[in-house]
Formats: C-alpha cells, sequence, structure tokens
C-alpha cells in the first residue's frame, strides 16, 4: 500500500525533526495559515464543507457543517479535542508528538474561519510528552508572531492555550470536555442544546474538532479542495488514520484512503496473524463499536456507508485484532469494564447497567455463569439501549452506555456456543 | 490558608492569568497542588480553593471525579500497568501479576516505604505497542513480566531523581506503537504529568 500521505507525510519523510519548527517550515508550513487570513469566514467554511472533510473523533460529522452552525454572538471559542482515549486509538499521540505545528496550523485556520481569538488544546493528562510538545510548538509559533496580537502582521489576535486532562475518557464527548475546561466535573452536558455551536464554553458559541481533523486543514487550503477529494474514497474524501493494534504481525497508525477491505487492511497493510494463529474477531472502529467476523465481513470495503450497513462504525479508526486463542467473553469483559469505569454517573441506566454487564460477564468468566446470564446481560442492555438497534436508541445523555452494549450484542451473536460452554462446563472453553 | 512556596503562587497566577474565566485553573492549579505534597492534601485543595474563588467543596468535586487527581499518597513512583483490551490481548495481566509480586503489594496500594505505588490504569494510548505500561505518566511500550520486574528493581536501586519515558524505553521497552526517532532527557519528578507549566519538568542529565 502506497497510497499519498497528508498527515503523516512529514513524520515519514523526515522521522527525526518532524516536530520542529525549521523542518515545519521548510517542508511548506505555515502558507496555508498565510493564505488563510486573507479569506473571508464563508470562503474557508465553504472550502472546508466542500471537501466533505469529516470529523476523526469518532463522530465523522461534515467539519465544515458544524462551523457553519456557529451561532453569530461574540466571543467564541474553539476547543481541540486531544483527550483521545478510546481503547485501540492512539493516532492523536503520534500526530501531536511528531507533527504538533501542522495541528496549530488547523487552529489558526479554524479560527480565522470561525473569528474566533481564543483556542483551548484540550490533551489527556496520560499524554505529557505530546503536550511538551504541543506546548514548545505553541510558544515558537508566539515567538514567530503566527500566534498572539496582530497574527502575521494583520490585525486578527489569537491566544492558544494548552489544557491538560486528568483521566477521564468522558471528556472526549465534547460537552464533558466543555464542563471540564470550566473547570466543572467532566460530566456531558443535557441536551439540546444539541450543538456547542450554539451553546458551548462559558456559555458562547464553541467549535470542537479533534486533533487529526484540523491536521487535514493545512492540507486542503495548500492542495486544494480536489485533491483532498480525489485522495479520497468517495464519499470518505482524504485519507483516515487507522489505528491497529492486538493480534497482528505490524501494529501501528496507518494513514490510508477508505475503500480498502478488512482483509487488505488487517493480512496485508497488518501483516496478518502471527504465530500461526487465525483470525476470530475484530473491532472495527474502537471499543464502542460492534465487532466484525470472518467471512461475513473480511470483504467489505471500509467505508463510513458500508461499515454501518453492517452494523458497525469506523469511529476513531481502531482497530483491535483477535486472534483464535482469544476468549471472547474476557475480552468482552475488558471492554465492558472500561465503560464501566468511565462512566460519569450522571444517568443511571449507564451508571449501574454497565456495572452490572461487567459483573455479569466475569462470573461467566470465571466459571460461575448461570443459564439465564446470556438473556439477562440482553435485558440489561436493552435498558441501557432501547431495541438493541444500531445505531443505539439512547436511555442517557451521551453515548458512552451504549457502547458498553456492543460487545455484549456481539459476542452472542457470533460466539454464543462459546459463551454457553463456559456456563455448562464452569471454566473456558479455550483453555486445555 | 496557607499559600505554597512564591515559585509555585507564581506559576499559579500565570495559570489563571491565561484563561477568561479563574475557576477554568482549577485542573491546573490541582496538579500543582500536586507538585507541592505529591498527592492533594485538604491544605492543598484550600489554596486552589482560595485562589480561583470557589468552596473546598467545590475543588473536591473535581478532584475526586478524574483519576489521575490522587486523595492519598501513591508513592514516589507511580507504575501504571494498561490492563485494557489491547494490553490484555497481549498480555498485560501477566504483567501486572508480575508487577504484583515484584513491588510486594495489589493494585491500587503503595509498598511498606512509600516508593512505589501500583494501579492498573485503563487505556493509555498505546496499544500499538501493547502491552504497555507509566511510570509516574511517563511510557514505556512493549514491556514484558520479566522486564517489569526489572523495571522495579531499577526503581529500587537507582532511585532516579527523574524518570525519563526515552531512557526507560530504551532500557526496559520493546516494540513501540511508532517509531519515537529522537529522544529527550526531560522526564517526570513525581506521581504527576511533567509539563513545564507545572514546574514538573526536570532533565535527566543534568
Amino acid at each position: 500500500m502506497n497510497a499519498p500521505l497528508l498527515v503523516t507525510k512529514r513524520m515519514v519523510e523526515h522521522p527525526t525533526d518532524s516536530h520542529t519548527l525549521e523542518r515545519y517550515k521548510a517542508t511548506g508550513g505555515y502558507a496555508a495559515a498565510k493564505r488563510a487570513v486573507s479569506m473571508t469566514r464563508d470562503e474557508l467554511v465553504e472550502a472546508v464543507k466542500s471537501s466533505g472533510l469529516l470529523g476523526r473523533g469518532g463522530a465523522a460529522f461534515s467539519a465544515g457543517l458544524k462551523w457553519s452552525f456557529l451561532a453569530p454572538a461574540r466571543p467564541a471559542y474553539l476547543v481541540v479535542n486531544g483527550d483521545e482515549s478510546e481503547p485501540g486509538t492512539f493516532k492523536d499521540r503520534q500526530l501531536l508528538e511528531r507533527d504538533p505545528h501542522q495541528l496549530i496550523e488547523g487552529v489558526i485556520i479554524t479560527a480565522i474561519a470561525n473569528e474566533v481569538h481564543h483556542a483551548f488544546i484540550y490533551i489527556r493528562g496520560e499524554y505529557p510528552k505530546p503536550a511538551r510538545r504541543v506546548q514548545q510548538a505553541v510558544e515558537e509559533a508566539y515567538r514567530q508572531g503566527y500566534l498572539g496580537q496582530g497574527i502575521f502582521n494583520t490585525d486578527f489576535d489569537l491566544e492558544v492555550i494548552v489544557h491538560l486532562g486528568a483521566g477521564a475518557y468522558i471528556c472526549g464527548e465534547e460537552t464533558a470536555l466543555i464542563n471540564s475546561l470550566e473547570g466543572l466535573r467532566g460530566e456531558p452536558r443535557l441536551k439540546p442544546p444539541y450543538f456547542p455551536a450554539a451553546v458551548g464554553l462559558y456559555n458562547k458559541p464553541t467549535i470542537v474538532n479533534n486533533v487529526e481533523t484540523l491536521s487535514n486543514l493545512p492540507h486542503i487550503l495548500n492542495d486544494g479542495v480536489d485533491a483532498f477529494k480525489a485522495l479520497g474514497h468517495e464519499a470518505d474524501t482524504g485519507t483516515f488514520l487507522f489505528s491497529v493494534s492486538g493480534h497482528v504481525e505490524k501494529p501501528g497508525n496507518y494513514e490510508l484512503p477508505h475503500g480498502l477491505t478488512w482483509r487488505e487492511l488487517i493480512f496485508d497493510v497488518a501483516g496478518g496473524i502471527p504465530n500461526g494463529r487465525k483470525l476470530k474477531t475484530w473491532i472495527p472502529g474502537g471499543a464502542s463499536a460492534p465487532w466484525f467476523v470472518p467471512p461475513d465481513h473480511l470483504d467489505l470495503p471500509i467505508t463510513k456507508d458500508d461499515t454501518a450497513k453492517a452494523g458497525s462504525m469506523l469511529g476513531s479508526g481502531a482497530v483491535v485484532v483477535m486472534n483464535d486463542s482469544t476468549c471472547v467473553v474476557r475480552a468482552a469483559e475488558r471492554v465492558v469494564r472500561f465503560f464501566a469505569h468511565e462512566s460519569c454517573g450522571q444517568c443511571t441506566p449507564c451508571r449501574e447497567g454497565t456495572s452490572w454487564l461487567e459483573l455479569i460477564l466475569r462470573r461467566i468468566e470465571s466459571g460461575q455463569g448461570r443459564e439465564v446470564d446470556p438473556d439477562l446481560l440482553l435485558d440489561v442492555s436493552d435498558n441501557i439501549s432501547v431495541g438493541l438497534a444500531w445505531p443505539p436508541k439512547m436511555t442517557t445523555i451521551c453515548p458512552l452506555g451504549p457502547s458498553a452494549v456492543s460487545p455484549i450484542i456481539s459476542i452472542i451473536k457470533y460466539f454464543k456456543d462459546e459463551v454457553m460452554a463456559h456456563i455448562h462446563d464452569g471454566r473456558c472453553p479455550l483453555i486445555a | 490558608m496557607s499559600k505554597w512556596p512564591e515559585a509555585t503562587e507564581e506559576r499559579a497566577r500565570a495559570i489563571i492569568a491565561q484563561y477568561p474565566n479563574r475557576r477554568s485553573a482549577v485542573m491546573p492549579l490541582l496538579y500543582l497542588a500536586m507538585s507541592e505534597e505529591g498527592y492533594l492534601t485538604e491544605a492543598g485543595m484550600a489554596r486552589v480553593a482560595e485562589l480561583v474563588g470557589i468552596t473546598p467543596a467545590q475543588v473536591l468535586s473535581v478532584a475526586s471525579f478524574y483519576t489521575m487527581y490522587k486523595l492519598e499518597p501513591v508513592g514516589r513512583y507511580l507504575i501504571s500497568c494498561c490492563t485494557s483490551i489491547s494490553c490484555m490481548l497481549l498480555g498485560s495481566d501477566d504483567v501486572l501479576h508480575a508487577l504484583e509480586e515484584e513491588v510486594g503489594v495489589a493494585s491500587g496500594e503503595v509498598d511498606s516505604e512509600g516508593l512505589i505505588g501500583l494501579e492498573h490504569a485503563e487505556c493509555i494510548g498505546a496499544c500499538g505497542g501493547a502491552p504497555a505500561m507509566q511510570v509516574n505518566y511517563e511510557l514505556i511500550e512493549g514491556i514484558n513480566p520479566e522486564k517489569a520486574r526489572q523495571l522495579v528493581e531499577w526503581l529500587r536501586k537507582a532511585r532516579p531523581e527523574v524518570v525519563n519515558t526515552d531512557e526507560m524505553q530504551s532500557l526496559f521497552g520493546g516494540r513501540p506503537s511508532f517509531d519515537w526517532a529522537i529522544t529527550e532527557d526531560v522526564g517526570a519528578v513525581g506521581p504527576y504529568p511533567a509539563y513545564e507549566p507545572f514546574g514538573t519538568v526536570r532533565s535527566s542529565t543534568e
């Protein structure tokens, strides 16, 4: 796979200094921002809208459309979501650490497009090295006059603040992130209002964009909308960062266009399953996504629509591959435990439901499961996510609770025999 | 309430001045409080409350929400062993058991000397380098049970002033999520993130 690279191009071609200002400028850096200062809001929003760029944080919402919703009241704010915490996802860490100026240029373009003079880069607390790199890059950009008062010798002011999280997955939900930035508990806000673009940080209009989303913007302005679209696959324009982990020969972040098949991604790009093992199942889009299995899903093209039609999502691009030695009860328990731990506790179905799902799965895994447990799991799940539909019908303020249901549905749909064997034999059938 | 040393107070003022609203400084100030005493004491949280203009109870409501704010001592070196799905698939549970044996405590506890604390962590964003762990939030990828034991032994013997991700990766790590390319000599001095605006970054070669 030798697809053209955008957001990881610099770090691939210049591995030792892609994070430095010198390298960034020597490879065309900040040219797009300089162009942006002489463009109007309408021109910039239109460019991003017509590029088809979708948010890369998991929801895949049109970035340009999100911008166009921004209410006219000022001040308005920009918040960069660098709270990457979805199990299996480690792409933003690489972008923050290896190419921080690319992100800052994206921030400048977004600020100009949305007439915003205050931007916050929220980075999860467990990422001190990426935070150090970004903070250093922000300081360099200030010294260059790219940030601060009168950027690029215009009358446009832009202050950028790097803010560290402190260990809460839920702060990746944009309204929780805003509460966290306001110095509150990171609990998602009740909707409506649905979009921070109407009411966000300090109750002002706010744009919240993911790190990878913003890192694409300099390329859209430099190469043009048509080039960006041509790079992608039909409706999924541009490239996409896949974080591949688990039982593969070559785990890592891969920047690719959509449209290749899961077989190609797992076996060609990531080198297949090591140690002579076979592929058992994989999570196609982060811990929240329902699982896929061979052979049914192996030759599906990886696009947003094809994945949705098959009952899952590409989410944050995290692909977690499991071989045939994996106990699916244990794997599901581990994913559900994550959501139980990260539940903010506001909504009863999520707070109580995720914990009960975890306990029931642990009971089955330890050989203490009961005949009724699979139905019990589905019943609890149904109370969190009504009708077990995809996409979920929520009983909760945010999608965290319904995310915990995905592994439950997956193991009962594809691996019911293995679940029942735990219950009937009183132990895991995979352990000899 | 008693103030912090002047250098820390100055950092606090600089942090507060950045934000359009004082309360937004609560999270960074909680890190400052931790850097003063190693964890969050009532006095530390009271100082944060005073500086931000909210009540100590409101500060506690924030501190208790986030896992990285520690309300009890967690040792000079806090080991966080990831046991989420990708790390679990590649043997993180064996790493955690080895760490529990070597440190001599269960996950969530601190050794009797107060030197090493151990916790299992949810996903730390190092899935491509699984299994992964952190010491004072400085990352080591591609760990295994044997290397994890050696790391504990090294912490006990060398008692490094600064724990540095690149040094630990070269000594005890294996395959990383992505090529780190260059190494830096800075790291953490306590169980909180090493980050310049908090005054918590030190060079390990000085």
